[in-house]
């Protein structure tokens, strides 16, 4: 758990971050979202330190981190940046193992852990251990950036923009490995974008920043439901603003309970996003669709003119 | 609170040369050491306000920092270099005037202490000043006008290298314009086999695979041996045909030795510019309907032109420091002053000659560099 | 053997064999010179000449190297930052005066002999040690450097661990620049007192014995070829993984 009280940060004249509190949970995916200048990565280094506030404190877990000394409070956050900086003289294999190196694990352990790690973010090992990072491609070298920052299983992870410098491809293929390595691991993730639909896609909560001041911190869909002003709403973007509150719900969630026939057709899991319903819809030309639960049972009937109810 | 350190560390380290080295050195003859000759002694009024300047170099470092406070800096430094100068040579004259003709008096290393950190001190503000390129070589060349002038108006005639100087002018001349002569006869075959090697290397990556290794080989070379190494051939050449005017010694090998170390930094620099021209460019000159010939002189030329004068300011410094060498083979030059010196244990003999050398490599350095600086303002 | 490991153990051969059999090319330079009353040079053995020259040149090197590399370590650290500017300027304005004039210069200011020659030779050889340092330490990406500190690396852990190797190349560059231009001043360090390979080649030109030049400009252009050979490879070596 995160805790910010009052955090504040003056770079001379210039405020970059604004007497901001707000508290992420255990285990939650936060995403500090806002245009260039809000402030967003400096808080996010207030975290590990890299950047001291001038007023105001973060606890994590209940303790002060000003308490601790800054490098062992490093040592156990996952941090990962937009343009990766792997160390170039050291193999892949070297580069995962910097922090549990630094921690004294056995040599065994270390290699056990980089191998499951490479398996995790999809590089193969064989092919990859002992390769120099200016021999992979961009999204290969911040697949190995984000197993380094996991390597010595840390309770935090900290990232700033780190898949902005990918292909569109790429980014979709990383953000949804991510989102999987969050739910299998459950370690909590402080996470900087300034695309909005990324925030939506991967966060439990969502911190607006503008001009280093908090202006929302909510859920995705109370984000879309209620924004907190013009700002937040010329974040999102104003066209297709239905779509994007369809893509944070799901089907399970509006679909009236079973009551006689099913629709036919291929079933929809309860955890497809509205979006994806919709377009089903529009596919097969029917504005009724099945919906079944994660075992595959019958859950209940998503109607079309559920969509559209506020 | 100390807000400049480094203008405090030298102020520390004059403060500590004014006192503990000597400023002057005063022997009654030539070949005896001199009585060392404290600056305080030497601070007889009213040239000792020479050094007022020093005042304000003592509390800059605790001013807060700024553009007047640097600029101000700058001044007072350049100022308390040119005073010492003055100050040295007034001292000088007063003790050859009860002291027999050969009596020598000559800079201390307190002096040189002083002069360096004055000298550093002007460097540091002109660093803070933030100057583009070519106004800071203008400050540097105006500097060097105020410390010239002391010598200029012969405030330093008594101190011992100009006595020297003075006893051997007509040879301290023909020593420049020799020096001169090396250097500009070496600079001629260098650059009319260099450029052309370097516009064919760039072209052709297999000339540059033969080319530059040998050259490098050569650069590696020590001066003094590869003048060696010429003696013999050359000799053999001189002995085979007399009427060539060709000899083992003298300006053949200095020459030709020059031209060969020259040669790599013209060709590498004439090369990596002309590598610098974007295709685009040459592309779009060709599309116009330029000749090859026309994209060459219009195009690629102009562009290229600030690395190679990089090139060049290297080749000239360095054969400035080379055709010195070269006096040990009966070059003659500059170099020949100073090994004479050394030779003879003429200490002030040595520093006429050594430190024209290193005057004369800067003034090249700076030239080249105030070139390439103004080249980079005006449209390529 | 790659091309690199066999030029330079050519080299050394060719050292080693000027180097001790010079002794035996004696006949061999009695019939080029038959006028020379002593076509070898014997006032010391080359190898002892050679052994000075090195000591010299090694001892001004390491020191350089030594001094150089911390000095250029501190100036680009937070607290020496400010002295970055002096220093940089320094260093480059130094390298343009001619190596033989300040070697000279170190007669008048402390005298003839080994010492001045040695103190001459190691402000030389700092120039561009300082120089290369700065420049390999400012090359180090700031990408890399915030995520050694994001890891938690300590500041003396990122210098050895990072920045140093990465900073190898050049500042090897830098050495071997140094070294090179020392091997020929102190040949020319003959003049000012010190016995060095130099010593065959001034005795030689003052007394038109063109067989003692020969002999010790050989020798001399193959120590430097060894030297500048033997730096390519270590090089070579610490950037092995820049050709993965």
């Amino acid at each position: 758990m995160i805790a910010f009280e009052g955090v504040t940060k003056r770079f001379g004249p210039w405020v970059a971050v604004d007497d901001v509190s707000f508290t992420v949970e255990d285990g939650a995916f936060c995403v500090l979202i806002g245009p260039s200048g809000s402030g967003k990565s400096t808080l996010l280094k207030t975290v590990n330190r890299l950047v001291v506030p001038d007023a105001g404190s973060i606890r994590v877990d209940g303790e002060d981190i000003a308490a601790l000394a800054p490098e062992e409070l490093r040592r156990r956050m996952g941090y990962v940046i937009q343009s990766v900086g792997l160390f170039p003289h050291w193999t892949v294999e070297r580069n995962i193992a910097t922090v549990p190196a630094l921690l004294g694990w056995p040599k065994a352990r270390v290699r056990d852990r980089v191998t499951e790690l490479m398996e995790l973010l999809h590089l193969d090992p064989e092919r990859f251990r002992n390769a120099f990072p200016h021999q992979l491609s961009g999204g290969q070298q911040q697949r190995v950036g984000v197993a380094r920052a996991l390597a010595a299983e840390p309770r935090i992870l900290l990232m700033d923009e780190p898949f902005s410098a990918l292909d569109p491809i790429t980014r979709g293929t990383l953000q949804a490995e991510l989102a999987t390595i969050h739910r299998q691991t459950g370690t909590t993730i402080v996470f900087v974008t300034h695309d909005m639909d990324e925030a939506l896609k991967l966060a439990d909560r969502i911190a607006v920043l503008d001009h280093g001041r908090l202006v929302q911190y909510a859920a995705p869909r109370d984000i879309l439901a209620n924004p907190a002003g013009d700002f937040v709403r010329d974040l999102v973007g104003r066209e297709e603003w239905g779509l994007k509150r369809l893509a944070v719900e799901t089907a399970g969630e509006r679909a009236r309970p079973l009551n006689g026939s099913v629709p036919d057709g291929e079933p929809l899991p309860g955890d497809t996003p509205l979006r994806r319903a919709l377009s089903e819809m529009v596919s097969r030309g029917t504005d009724r669709l099945a919906v079944v639960d994660g075992q595959g049972r019958p859950a209940g009937v998503l109607h079309l003119s559920d969509l559209v109810r506020p | 609170m100390i807000r400049n350190r480094v203008l405090f560390a030298l102020a520390v380290a004059a403060v500590a040369a004014a006192a503990a080295l000597p400023f002057l050195g005063f022997a009654p003859n030539r070949l005896l050491s001199g009585r060392p000759i404290p600056l305080s002694a030497a601070l007889d009024p009213p040239w000792g306000l020479a050094v007022l300047p020093g005042v304000w170099l003592l509390a800059a470092p605790f001013l807060r920092p700024g553009r007047g406070v640097a600029l101000a800096t700058v001044g007072a430094a350049v100022l308390l270099a040119s005073g010492l100068l003055v100050l040295a040579g007034h001292h000088a004259a007063q003790l050859a005037s009860s002291a027999s003709p050969a009596a020598r008096t000559s800079f201390g290393s307190g002096f040189w202490v002083l002069e360096a950190a004055a000298l550093l001190a002007a460097l540091d503000g002109i660093r803070r000043l933030e100057l583009a390129p070519a106004p800071r070589i203008a400050v540097g060349a105006g500097a060097a006008l105020l410390l010239a002038a002391p010598l200029l108006a012969g405030q330093l005639d008594q101190l011992s290298i100009l006595k020297e100087y003075a006893n051997r002018r007509d040879v301290f001349a023909d020593a420049v314009v020799r020096h001169g002569v090396i250097v500009a006869a070496a600079l001629v075959p260098t650059l009319v086999v260099g450029v052309p090697l370097g516009v064919l290397a760039q072209r052709r990556r297999a000339v540059g695979r033969v080319v530059f290794p040998v050259l490098n080989i050569v650069q590696t070379i020590p001066s003094i041996a590869l003048f060696g190494l010429l003696l013999a051939p050359l000799s053999a050449l001189a002995g085979a045909w007399p009427g060539l005017g060709i000899s083992g010694v003298g300006l053949w090998p200095a020459v030709i030795a020059l031209t060969l170390y020259s040669l790599l930094p013209i060709v590498r620099n004439v090369a990596a510019g002309l590598d610098g021209v974007p295709a685009p460019v040459r592309q779009a000159a060709r599309g116009m309907g330029m000749t090859p010939a026309q994209v060459f002189l219009r195009v690629d030329v102009p562009l290229a032109l600030p690395v190679f004068l990089s090139g060049l300011r290297i080749t000239l410094v360095q054969a400035v420091g080379l055709a010195a060498v070269a006096a040990l083979i009966g070059a003659g030059g500059l170099g020949a002053i100073m090994f004479q010196g050394l030779f003879a244990n003429a200490l002030d003999l040595v520093l006429l000659g050594a430190v024209p050398v290193i005057l004369l490599a800067v003034a090249v350095d700076g030239a080249l560099r105030l070139a390439v600086a103004l080249l980079g303002r005006s449209p390529a | 053997m790659r091309g690199g490991g066999l030029r330079l153990t050519v080299a050394v051969l060719a050292l080693a064999a000027l180097v001790l059999g010079m002794p035996l090319l004696k006949p061999l330079f009695a019939a080029l010179y038959p006028a020379l009353e002593r076509p070898l040079y014997e006032g010391d053995s080359f190898l002892a000449l050679t052994a000075d020259h090195l000591a010299l040149v090694g001892a001004s090197s390491l020191t350089a190297v030594v001094a150089g590399i911390v000095a250029g370590i501190l100036v680009t650290r937070p607290a020496g930052a400010e002295f970055r500017g002096v220093v940089e300027a320094v260093a480059t304005m130094g390298q343009t005066f001619p190596p033989v004039a300040v070697l000279a210069l170190a007669v008048p200011a402390m005298g003839f002999g080994p010492v001045p020659a040695l103190i001459a030779l190691t402000l030389y050889a700092l120039l561009p040690i300082v120089e290369n340092t700065v420049a390999g330490l400012e090359g180090v990406p700031d990408a890399v450097l915030e995520s050694a500190r994001g890891l938690g690396m300590r500041p003396f852990e990122i210098l050895w661990r990072v920045e140093l190797p990465l900073a190898a190349p050049v500042i090897l560059a830098g050495v071997r620049t140094a070294v090179v231009i020392n091997v020929g001043t102190a040949a020319i360090a003959s003049t000012v007192g010190v016995k060095t390979l130099g010593l065959p080649i001034i005795i030689g030109l003052n007394g038109a014995n063109q067989a003692y030049v020969i002999q010790g400009a050989a020798v001399v252009a193959a120590l430097a070829l060894v030297l500048d050979l033997g730096f390519e490879r270590l090089t070579a070596m610490v950037s092995r993984w820049r050709r993965a």
